[in-house]
């Protein structure tokens, strides 16, 4: 457990001389891996984020619906979807997409190019993993999470608006100037701030328990599901504690 | 070899390793291991399996750090070097790794071009150009656009030791770079390690179990040893001095002996005991079937 954390703290360590030091001294990032990263952690989330996000944006606005219809307030239902969206589940969600996707995917790539002696076959080669793999994959993460939360929260309005359009009759404009009236800057903000800790948090537990795989295919294996259990873990715990921080 | 001595004095030590010693856990692996290597030598370093060729080459190479003991490459202390210096220093030898190592995520051809796209400002065509030349030397011609999934064992093996050529480097390290091939490639990857050294004046070190080889390219020899002697070298010399060396094991090794020389070095524990894990009351000790395990 303690060589896990200090595992983790050295590669955060080496993350940020890769991040912010190295590019001034010559060893810039290398963004063409960083472009294939975005792909495979960022595009190709998109069908799977939509998919939820529209699932949850209806479910939202049905669970509501059914409830405010009591207290004859249905008009609450957009404001509901979408600060419910922006601030908690729109952030949580993709993550928990992000984490299955591509957490799981970098720790599994990792571990396997490190029991192949591949990654010590980068070293020798002079070509530092930490540029060659680990900066681009953080940069992809770090960008793109950020970036699905967003594509989620329309996608999730999108959801809403079925409901309130087709089932509880509102017009678009209604529907809109609703959902947007309870919603601040500061919310959106705050969702964004969210969405990129988790980027960072899944990005540096996947790499950190990747490169540390020892033990062939089974060690992969394991690897894997800590690597998923951990962030998951780790992105519900800062989850309570930014929305707290926010809360007080 | 009389006329050996007084040459290997003279030459500059590319090479000094002065009590190497590794503990994984509670193994010891590496157990005060001293020597060096000059300067055009084909240093072959062989042993059974799991007796440490590889732990060795890796201390060498710069990626584990030893427990304690001084390793020098060209003059340099890599034990205590900083990450800018192992980095320069790592542009001057190549290495070929058991697995072969090849990034499974390029293609064969883009495996061996990566030390020239990372380290030469070379235009693509004369990489394009050079990655051939080396390919074809290995004998892989049209094997190039694979990836390393696509080919055999032998082939990785061999676009590694490609790859590992790249930059024609000074220094080249070999982790078996024959197991796994055929008598006739064997004999051709054999062949190029000899031309490193005879033509190129580069300095070789090679692991490698197989005898033929051991005798076919080695000027120097040593060899690790297993059981109570593990983690130390048992046998250093010309391969003329190691193929007459009294150590029982050596003998057993060279020849292949299942069963151990005559037995008259009766507190050794011979390879064949070592390897199926007996000890000497007959009995399977633990430690030797989970010995994968630290
Ligand atoms: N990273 C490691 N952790 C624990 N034990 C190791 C490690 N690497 C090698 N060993 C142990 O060191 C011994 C020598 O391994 P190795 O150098 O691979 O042998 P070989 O001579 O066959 O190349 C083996 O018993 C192996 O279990
Ligand atoms: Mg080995």
């Amino acid at each position: 457990m303690s060589t896990a954390f200090r595992q983790y703290f050295e590669l955060c360590g080496s993350l940020l001389y890769w991040l912010f030091v190295a590019p001034f001294r010559g060893k810039g990032w290398r963004l063409g891996h960083t472009f294939a990263q975005i792909i495979r952690i960022g595009v190709h989330a998109v069908p799977m984020s939509a998919l939820t996000a529209l699932t949850i944006g209806v479910v939202l606005a049905m669970q509501s619906a059914a409830q405010l219809a009591k207290l004859g307030a249905t008009a609450f239902v957009p404001g509901l979807v979408s600060s419910s969206l922006i601030r908690e589940l729109a952030p949580l969600v993709t993550a928990v997409i992000v984490i299955g996707r591509s957490g799981s995917s970098v720790t599994a790539e990792l571990g396997t190019m490190k029991v192949s002696e591949e990654i010590e076959a980068l070293e020798v080669m002079a070509i530092p993993p930490m540029s060659w793999l680990i900066v681009p994959r953080f940069l992809a993460m770090v960008l793109m999470l950020p970036l699905l939360t967003v594509f989620s929260i329309y996608v999730g309005l999108a959801g809403g608006w079925l409901i309130g359009h087709f089932s509880l009759h509102m017009s678009t404009a209604f529907f809109v100037n609703h959902a947007l009236q309870y919603v601040e800057l500061r919310d959106i903000g705050i969702g964004l701030l969210k969405s990129g800790v988790f980027g960072v948090l899944i990005v540096t537990i996947a790499c950190s328990i990747g490169l540390n795989v020892s033990g062939g295919a089974e060690g992969v294996g394991l690897a894997t599901t800590r690597s998923v259990v951990v962030s998951l873990l780790s992105v519900f715990i800062a989850n309570a504690l930014l929305t707290a921080l926010f809360f007080f | 070899m009389p006329d050996a001595t007084p040459e290997l004095t003279v030459r500059e030590p590319i090479i000094e390793v002065d009590s190497l010693v590794r503990h994984f856990g509670s193994q010891t692996v590496l157990n005060g291991v001293s020597f060096k290597v000059y300067a055009g030598d084909t240093f072959v370093i062989m042993g059974g399996s799991g007796c440490g060729k590889s732990t060795l080459l890796r201390h060498l190479i710069g990626t584990e750090k030893p427990s304690s003991g001084s390793i020098k490459i060209f003059g340099q202390e890599i034990t205590t070097m900083n990450a800018d210096a192992r980095q320069k220093l790592r542009g001057r030898y190549g290495m070929l790794f058991q697995s072969g190592a090849l990034l499974q995520s390029l293609s064969v051809a883009e495996n061996v071009a990566l030390p020239l796209n990372e380290h030469t400002q070379l235009d693509a065509g004369l990489i394009d150009t050079v990655v051939k030349m080396k390919l074809e030397q290995v004998g892989l011609t049209g094997h190039g656009h694979k990836k390393p999934s696509e080919i055999s064992g032998g082939m990785k093996k061999r676009a590694a030791l490609a790859r590992a050529l790249a930059l024609d480097p000074p220094l080249v390290f070999s982790d078996e770079p024959t197991a796994g091939l055929d008598p006739i490639m064997t004999a051709v990857v054999d062949e190029l390690t000899q031309r490193l050294t005879q033509k190129i004046g580069a300095t070789v070190v090679v692991v490698t179990h197989d005898m033929n080889s051991v005798f076919r390219i080695g000027t120097r020899i040593i060899m690790l040893g297993t059981g109570a002697n593990q983690g130390k070298i048992i046998a250093s010399g010309t391969p003329a001095e190691i193929r007459a060396h009294p150590h029982p094991a050596v003998q057993q090794f060279i020849n292949g002996d299942p069963q151990g020389h005559d037995g008259d070095d009766s507190g050794e524990v011979l390879y064949r005991e070592t390897l199926l894990g007996i000890n000497d009351t007959g009995q399977y000790s633990r430690s030797a079937i989970h010995s994968s395990k630290p």
